[in-house]
């Protein structure tokens, strides 16, 4: 298959010997889970249960709640111990409202929803609202909604369904190894996903480092005509949605716009397998494989991880981490700190990582010696050293002028940096004060409608009013002249 | 268990830093300046130490004065490539003293007086360099031919102590002007180019360097290797050197066709003066230079024109400093102009237009 060259990049210590070996083991049954009711992008689900209630295995916990949201399951089968607020696996370190159940160690499931016995057969929406009703989100990370997303087919019309096996983040290898175990689970799910999107076609992108997982997916796919493997360079970040749309098919999707304007649905590997057990055997989402490693972790694995378990659980299993300098969660390029060991694993936690300070290489930042690496490797295009520069001075407009908005925050800039900037940091930094400064403006300015709408209305009623008074003075002024007229008239007919 | 949460990632960094960076550049000229060093023997081995430790005291009192810390601003290694350039673009037989000036100069105004690594706007070195030429065209253009280490007619020990720290050392009889120097003098007295060519060393002799020139600007092929070896570690890339060779080369072959009698070859532009080590390690200096490719390539021909034309019609025998400095206040501008195309926008910043748009 033809490919076409990405701009920018880097080639980071990929470190994924650590675990590329490892088979995936399901992690033994934890005390409690803690089940956060937001684990997706948008609004949190609702409560469907109170505490107390007896729970079956794959029962619904919260239900998705507005467009954009996701259903929440009981991993197990148990009691709702309470639902309270408890840290959430997110830098911020805020609590969140989650579920606690404490599994009753009988496994005991659910009735489930039928399976599907030909996807191919039913409606589009038919599997979206399948895919709704199990809960399932972007398993890459980005953990948006996937029914959402399954959507765009109504909106767009799409060509190809690109499924994103890249897995370009360093350490991780639980796409590789679902590929490698489950590739016929994946190739399935990705063609009931093009049927849902309708897209025609299925390309299933691997970086080259993954020989064995091209060869899985390859045998599996080899019975469909539409499904193919595009096995693709090694090259950081490989798997951003735009960039691999456009090293698969050349497109360059426009800012500010989706893959989908071009025809492309990016969707990751690990997703399509869950909408396989979702379709197939109707398995809501319960569990995700996730990557135990890095340096400070003994015994680095893949493991089957039920939502819900505490990351303190999850590390012991895999022999604990000593000396760690960082413990994040996701790949060590794009992931996001743990703001604690105390908290659990949730639906986009493709990695627990405890890395040393070998591994880490941190160090103070120095003076930028302005190298131009940043701008070199880039893979937006975007020249970070000045964007940097006129964040570091406040000047957020300017930075959005050279395009700080644009950045996907992979973080190639700070990597290759020689002075050590946390440049993406920066970046984070500016474009969350843009969209709050953006919100207050949209408020301001609502406001401001509104207080316009009502002083229009007051000057209305005033003017109303005014004109009511002028015509009442005009008809009373009338009313006295016609009496004065009257009374002359009659005045000089006395006369 | 808490953590602190003090910044985003990434949480892994590449094995580049600064202080691998500059002495990866200092291990790049390092040939070239062993070679020269023997070339010029003695006095030239005693001027290399006078200049780098006057740019490190230099260093170390601004830092000092500045309040920072001078161990920790002296281990990046950025005034050793200072240091190391000034010196190589001096005469090998100047006096101490000139080299002084040019160090406090380089380090004091160039450097600090703008606010310290990162933030000068002109070259360090260059600016070294210009200072004295300005100031002392004497001892600035006083160039010895190549006497190596321990042959026949090189200075001993003490002589060469001499040479440098002493006191008025007369070179007459000895100097050799370099040959852009001697080409332009000739010129000025109306021997034309073509005939003041046949004095000098033949082309291939000017490239070993056994001819007459400041430390830097012969010993070509040694220059080369470690410009390559530069661009092989990834330190620069080949778009200023070419830009300015390749300038500087078009120009100096156009002109000498058109013109033989009055303009030199575009091959003896390339090779005499400090074209190569301007090109791979003066002009690449990072600070001092644009940020984004397109823009490097625009300050490489920049500075390869104003060479050339300085060269030729300005009355100074060498361009390269001056060319370098004037581009230098170019840069951020360049930097401005010259960005890369953003990521699904078109050269003007505008999203790309969508194929139904069209
Ligand atoms: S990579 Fe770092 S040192 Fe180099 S220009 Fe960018 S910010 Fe400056
Ligand atoms: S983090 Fe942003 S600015 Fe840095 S390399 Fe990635 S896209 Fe470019």
């Amino acid at each position: 298959m033809k490919l076409f060259p990405i701009m920018g990049g880097i080639h980071p210590e990929y470190r994924k010997e650590l675990t590329s070996e490892k088979a995936i083991v399901a992690l033994p049954l934890p005390e409690a889970l803690y089940l956060p009711l937001q684990q997706h992008m948008g609004a949190p689900a609702g409560t469907t249960v109170e505490p107390g209630d007896l729970v079956k295995k794959g029962q619904l916990l919260a239900r998705a709640s507005g467009a954009i949201s996701a259903a929440v399951h009981a991993p197990t089968s148990g009691r709702i111990e309470a639902i309270t607020e408890i840290t959430a696996p997110h830098p911020s370190g805020l609590p969140t409202l989650t579920i606690i159940l404490v599994p009753d160690g009988k496994d005991e499931w659910a009735e489930l929803p039928d399976a599907i016995a030909d996807p191919f057969a039913v409606t589009p929406q038919v599997i979206r609202d399948r895919v709704a009703q199990s809960g399932i989100v972007g398993m890459g990370g980005a953990t948006f909604p996937s029914a959402v997303k399954l959507g765009l087919g109504t909106s767009h019309k799409l060509e190809i369904l690109l499924l994103n096996g890249a897995e370009c983040e360093p350490y991780l290898t639980c796409d590789d190894r679902i590929m490698r175990e489950h590739a016929d689970a994946v190739v399935d799910g990705a063609r009931i996903m093009a049927h849902a999107l309708g897209a025609p076609k299925v390309i299933i992108a691997v970086e080259t480092n993954k020989p064995q997982a091209i060869e899985a997916l390859g045998k599996a796919a080899a019975a469909f005509d539409n499904v193919s493997v595009a096995p693709v360079p090694v090259q950081y970040p490989m798997g951003a949605e735009r960039h691999l749309t456009q090293a698969i098919t050349g497109r360059e999707t426009p800012a500010r716009k989706l893959t989908a304007d071009v025809g492309v649905v990016v969707h990751n590997v690990a997703t399509a397998r869950a909408v396989h057990d979702a379709v197939r055997q109707g398995r809501p989402l319960l569990s995700r494989v996730v990557t135990v490693s890095g340096g400070a972790v003994a015994e680095p694995k893949n493991v089957e991880v039920l939502l819900g378990t505490k990351v303190t659980e999850l590390l012991k299993f895999c022999g604990g981490a000593q000396g760690a300098k960082r413990f994040v969660s996701g790949g060590p390029m794009m992931g996001q700190p743990l703001p604690s060991l105390d908290v659990p694993v949730v639906k986009g936690t493709s990695g627990i990582l405890g890395l040393t300070l070998a591994e880490t290489k941190e160090a103070e930042p120095s003076p930028c010696i302005r190298c131009g690496s940043c701008v070199t490797y880039c893979p937006c295009g975007l020249v970070p050293v000045e964007m940097a520069s006129f964040i570091r001075h406040e000047k957020l407009e300017e930075a959005a002028k050279i395009g700080v908005q644009d950045c996907v925050s992979c973080g190639s800039c700070s990597y290759i940096c020689p002075s050590h900037i946390p440049l993406v940091h920066y970046f984070n930094y500016a474009k969350g004060r843009i969209a709050a400064l953006d919100r207050e403006r949209r408020k301001m300015e609502q406001t401001k409608a509104l207080v316009e709408a009502h002083n229009a209305r007051l000057e209305r009623q005033a003017q109303a009013k005014r004109e009511a008074a002028a015509k009442a003075k005009a008809a009373k002024e009338a009313a006295e002249a016609a009496a004065q007229a009257q009374s002359s008239t009659q005045g000089g007919a006395s006369a | 268990m808490s953590i602190v949460v003090d910044r985003s990632g990434p949480f892994t960094h590449g094995s580049n830093n600064v202080s691998r960076t500059m002495f990866t550049v200092l291990a790049a000229l390092t040939p070239a300046t062993l070679f020269n060093l023997y070339l010029f023997g003695w006095p030239a081995i005693f001027l290399f130490v006078v200049t780098m430790a006057a740019c490190l005291a230099s260093e170390f009192i601004a830092i000092r004065v500045g309040g920072g810390d001078p161990n920790r601003a002296l281990g990046d290694g950025s005034v050793l490539i200072t240091g190391w350039l000034l010196a190589l673009s001096l005469p090998p037989w100047a006096p101490w003293w000139v080299a002084v000036v040019a160090s406090v100069f380089a380090v004091f105004l160039a450097k600090h007086a703008f606010g310290g690594l990162g933030q000068n706007v002109f070259n360090p070195a260059m600016v070294g360099r210009v200072v004295v030429l300005v100031s002392f065209p004497v001892q600035m253009t006083a160039f010895v031919p190549a006497k190596p280490l321990f042959s026949a007619g090189a200075p001993g020990f003490a002589e060469s102590l001499h040479i440098t720290f002493g006191r008025g050392v007369s070179l007459d009889g000895i100097s050799a002007a370099s040959q852009l120097g001697y080409i332009k003098t000739e010129l000025s007295r109306g021997v034309p180019v073509t005939q003041s060519m046949a004095h000098l060393p033949d082309l291939s002799d000017m490239m070993l360097g056994f001819h007459p020139g400041s430390m830097g600007e012969t010993a070509l092929p040694l220059i080369l290797l470690g410009g390559l070896f530069l661009m092989a570690r990834k330190i620069i890339t080949w778009h200023v050197p070419v830009a300015m060779l390749g300038t500087l080369f078009v120009l100096g072959t156009v002109f000498n066709t058109l013109d033989p009698a009055r303009h030199a070859s575009g091959w003896f532009h390339l090779i005499s003066g400090a074209s190569f080590l301007g090109a791979f390690f003066i002009a690449t200096d990072y600070v001092t230079s644009p940020v984004s490719k397109q823009g490097q390539l625009a300050f490489g021909i920049g500075i390869g024109l104003l060479t050339w034309i300085i060269r030729t019609y300005a009355g100074y025998p060498e361009g390269v400093a001056f060319a370098v400095l004037l581009m230098n206040a170019l840069t951020p501008i360049l930097d401005q102009h010259f960005r890369p195309r953003v990521f699904g926008r078109t050269r003007k910043g505008e999203p790309l237009p969508l194929k139904g748009d069209k």
